[in-house]
């Protein structure tokens, strides 16, 4: 007798189960009466029906459904125990024309996965999620579900599940409608045939939703699982509706499907002129070669320390000294001091410019500059002053002069001062920076150098505070400034 | 309007714009001192490129966004530091199993537990050894520039590709934090998806990635396949800078900071008249080996300059099958070791001293 096939399974699965190791090939791994099945069912039957099985990738959770890959024919993802909801976030943001479903029991998504679960539904990430609440653990055996019952008996709940204990079974559906972002959220049941009609329904309204990238569909399916819960496959569909159904209603909880517009996701861009424009900077004449120093302070590496209050600018006026130091062609190095000691406490940068190759970034020791704006730095500080280092120190916060060793120099500058006469104390640093101009100008730079000065510091300034060209002029002149007073004071 | 390629960065930016420059898709990650600059400027600049940026709402979240933007077939990296690191290890040991390519970089802070945000380099065991559970490997390089920030970024990339495994970039907060000036590579165009991917405009649907094997037999060929591919990049990947090493006696060794601290160290030492050289690894995962075996022939002695408790040590002995002494110079809590500290020990040393 010949074999006719009246019904044959849905095209969204494979013929034979090839991926399943063992000799069974024709059928599924799961239980009698277990829901996994029927739902599979309706998904493979809905993929296979709109035609988008070869843009589908199903997310395979850990539980009894882990082996889904083993039956349906798309991509199949097989992820970490809760992580569902995070790996779909990446495909479907790495790819938005891909359509994603997540399949989820209740321990993945409601206990180990609940918040990647509900913030990939509060982002409104564009997939739809399948989720099988049977109010029990089946692969593990047993075990209490974050949807199990109160008075339920499970291996991990023998004495009945007790809200004081184990609190009350978890109500997804209420909890994700009552956020923005999701499309559509039901509850259905596979109990009786009207029953898996309206879950079949449901699970293609969720699934339509993802293919019109209209963000987050949620279905959750109230299942058997007969074996873990030690019923009869009869007496199964009787407690998921008496019982279940009690504490989770089904219907549908919100439904804005025909409000939402398709979610729209950037695409990305590789073009050359494009990328260098957005990374590169801008700057007329491209890499243009500048002039190189030629004071014979720059034969060996410098070393500065810049110290005072976080706010002062500190981290500012090394980032300028390093930007002036790569203009002419020097390697530099800037490392600040950062996190906590930077809101409100002290703040220092330590700056390092050389000829040749930077070795250590750190300056803890044989400081050839020395630049501090408040007390605690100078005291902190100053013993790390090499043995002809210059130190300069704002005059308007350190009244008494520091003693400083033979061989090194200390020079004052009120540079708080001068910048409020200025119109802004924020321009302090930039005050110091054209005092120190002043100082290299007199001690250390050939003429030539010391030419340069300004047009240097105006173009690393203008680098540092991109874009903002009134912060570029103010500091431009409060530098001019300061060089002026600190010429003035050392002639 | 023409465009300079040359930029004052940080570590922590570079390491975006290598990235993005190597044609890097996405970023999901997750907030972190001394790592958070690298989740900043993602934000800011992945956008302006159409890729795409998330903020993620935890470190295991991160970790399996990475996962699926792998699997669709992008070029995908995260970013952590310590503490945020071993909440990754649960995904990373899926994703090395499942054979998907991504780039991890690791910013490294003072630990055990909470610690603090000053640099360490105490994650060295966790990341080299593979991190999470399972024999798994990966590959770690070793930036110690802003410079090297951005080009391993590119680097890393390739590698994962090439052998399809996550690419740790390991660091410290030292050189994630510090501003270098950055030559900026070239834009590369778009890597097209690898035949694995579930891309379905590339792919037939048949594709799938799993690492679920019930089979001990199917289980123990995918260990065998991956321990097949590790022994293959270490013969083929091990990468190190060697510095005054030709004629050295004695052989420093350091990563991230650690390898600046070493360069000016042995030099000062040279000035001394003391033989001193430096192997600086580039790679952790694939260890240096033969460079350290080339020069254990004629060094008299080794230095490991750590950041920790005194974890590359061991790989060192490992390494010349414990021929030579090898000692230690190290701090840990965040403080640094200085280059005087290293200069005194191998002064000592030369002396005839332990």
């Amino acid at each position: 007798m010949s074999e006719v096939v009246k019904f044959g399974r849905p095209k969204g699965f494979f013929e034979t189960f090839e991926r399943r190791p063992g000799s069974i090939k024709k059928n599924m791994s799961y239980c009698p009466g277990c829901g996994h099945g029927v739902l599979h069912k309706l998904i493979a039957e809905a993929i296979a029906d709109f035609g988008i099985q070869d843009k589908t990738t199903l997310i395979s959770p850990v539980g009894c459904s882990v082996f889904a890959y083993f039956y349906f024919d798309c991509f199949g993802l097989q992820v970490p125990h809760g992580r569902s909801a995070a790996a779909a976030t990446g495909l479907t943001r790495a790819n938005p024309e891909s359509i994603v479903i997540g399949y989820q029991g209740d321990g993945d998504l409601a206990a180990i996965g609940f918040n990647a679960f509900i913030q990939a539904a509060n982002r409104g990430e564009n997939y739809c999620v399948f989720f099988v609440n049977n109010a029990i653990y089946g692969m593990t055996g047993g075990q209490m579900a974050p949807t199990s019952l109160l008075g339920q008996k499970t291996t991990t709940s023998p004495y009945g599940r007790n809200a004081l204990t184990e609190g009350y079974p978890l109500k997804v559906c209420e909890m994700v409608s009552q956020l923005e972002a999701p499309v559509y959220v039901e509850r259905v049941a596979l109990t009786s045939p009207a029953n898996i009609l309206k879950a079949r329904k449901a699970v293609r309204k969720a699934i339509q939703i993802s293919m019109e990238k209209k963000g987050f569909a949620f279905v959750e399916v109230l299942s058997g699982c007969p074996v873990n819960l030690k019923l009869k496959p009869a007496d199964m569909d009787k407690f998921i509706e008496e019982n279940m159904t009690k504490y989770f209603p089904l219907g549908v909880f919100k439904d804005v499907a025909d409000e939402r517009e398709p979610v729209k996701r950037a695409v990305p861009v590789y073009d050359r002129e494009k990328v260098e424009e957005t990374l590169y900077r801008a700057m007329p004449g491209g890499n243009e070669a500048h002039e190189s120093l030629d004071s014979p302070l720059f034969d060996r590496e410098l070393r500065v320390k810049i110290g005072g209050f976080g706010g002062q600018g500190v981290l500012s006026l090394g980032l300028i000294l390093a930007a002036m130091g790569k203009y002419r062609n020097l390697n530099v190095s800037w490392l600040p001091s950062y996190g906590p000691e930077m809101r409100g406490g002290t703040a220092n940068c330590a700056v390092i410019l050389n000829k040749g190759a930077i070795g250590s970034p750190i300056v803890d020791s044989n400081c050839d500059l020395l630049v501090v704006l408040n007390r605690p730095s100078l005291d902190k500080y100053l013993p790390e002053l090499g043995e002809n280092g210059v130190l300069m120190y704002d005059s308007s916060t350190i009244k008494d002069a520091p003693k400083v060793k033979p061989g090194q120099k200390a020079i004052a500058i009120s540079a708080g001062d001068i910048a409020e006469e200025f119109g802004n104390l924020k321009c302090a640093n930039a005050v110091m920076l054209g005092a120190i101009g002043a100082m290299l100008t007199k001690y250390y730079l050939t003429p030539a150098d010391a030419a340069k000065f300004q047009e240097t510091a105006e173009a690393a300034i203008a680098e540092c505070f991109a874009g903002k060209d009134k912060i570029v002029k103010m500091n431009a002149e409060a530098c001019k400034l300061g060089f002026t007073k600190m010429q003035n004071a050392q002639s | 309007m023409e465009y300079s390629n040359k930029l004052l960065l940080k570590g922590n930016e570079a390491v975006v714009y290598g990235a993005l420059l190597a044609g890097c898709d996405c970023f999901f990650g997750y907030p972190i001192t001394p790592a958070s600059e690298i989740a900043q400027t993602a934000a800011e600049k992945f956008p302006l490129l159409g890729r795409t940026f998330l903020q993620a709402e935890c470190e295991t979240a991160s970790i399996n966004m990475v996962m699926g933007a792998s699997a669709a077939g992008r070029r995908v990296m995260t970013a952590s530091s310590g503490l945020g690191i071993s909440l990754k290890q649960e995904g990373v040991s899926y994703i090395a199993t499942m054979e998907l390519p991504c780039v991890i970089i690791d910013v490294m802070r003072g630990g055990p537990g909470l610690g603090n945000i000053a640099p360490e380099q105490s994650d060295y065991n966790q990341i080299t050894k593979g991190g999470g559970h399972g024999g798994y490997k990966v590959i770690v390089l070793a930036p110690g520039s802003a410079q090297e920030m951005c080009d391993f970024a590119g680097l890393a990339f390739d590698l994962a590709d090439q052998y399809r495994s996550p690419v740790y970039l390991l660091t410290d907060g030292v050189v994630g934090q510090m501003l270098e000036s950055v030559t900026l590579p070239a834009p590369r165009p778009r890597r097209e998806s690898p035949e694995w991917a579930l891309d379905f405009k590339v792919n037939p649907r048949t594709n799938y990635l799993t690492s679920i094997y019930m089979e001990p037999a199917d289980l123990e060929k995918v260990n065998i396949h991956l321990n097949e591919k590790y022994a293959r990049i270490e013969e083929n990947e091990q990468r190190c800078e060697e510095y005054l090493a030709d004629d050295a006696e004695f052989i420093i060794s350091g990563f991230g900071i650690c390898g600046r601290v070493i360069r000016t160290a042995a030099e000062r030492l040279r000035e001394e008249g003391i033989r001193a050289g430096v192997i600086r690894p580039l790679t952790l995962f694939p260890f240096p080996k033969k460079a350290f075996r080339k020069h254990a022939e004629h060094a008299k002695s080794f230095v490991s300059v750590e950041l920790n408790n005194g974890q590359m040590i061991d790989d060192i002995r490992l390494a010349i099958e414990c021929s030579r002494p090898v000692s230690l110079v190290n701090r840990m809590g965040g403080n640094l070791v200085t280059v005087d500290d290293v200069v005194r020990h191998v002064r000592k040393l030369a002396k005839g001293g332990n």
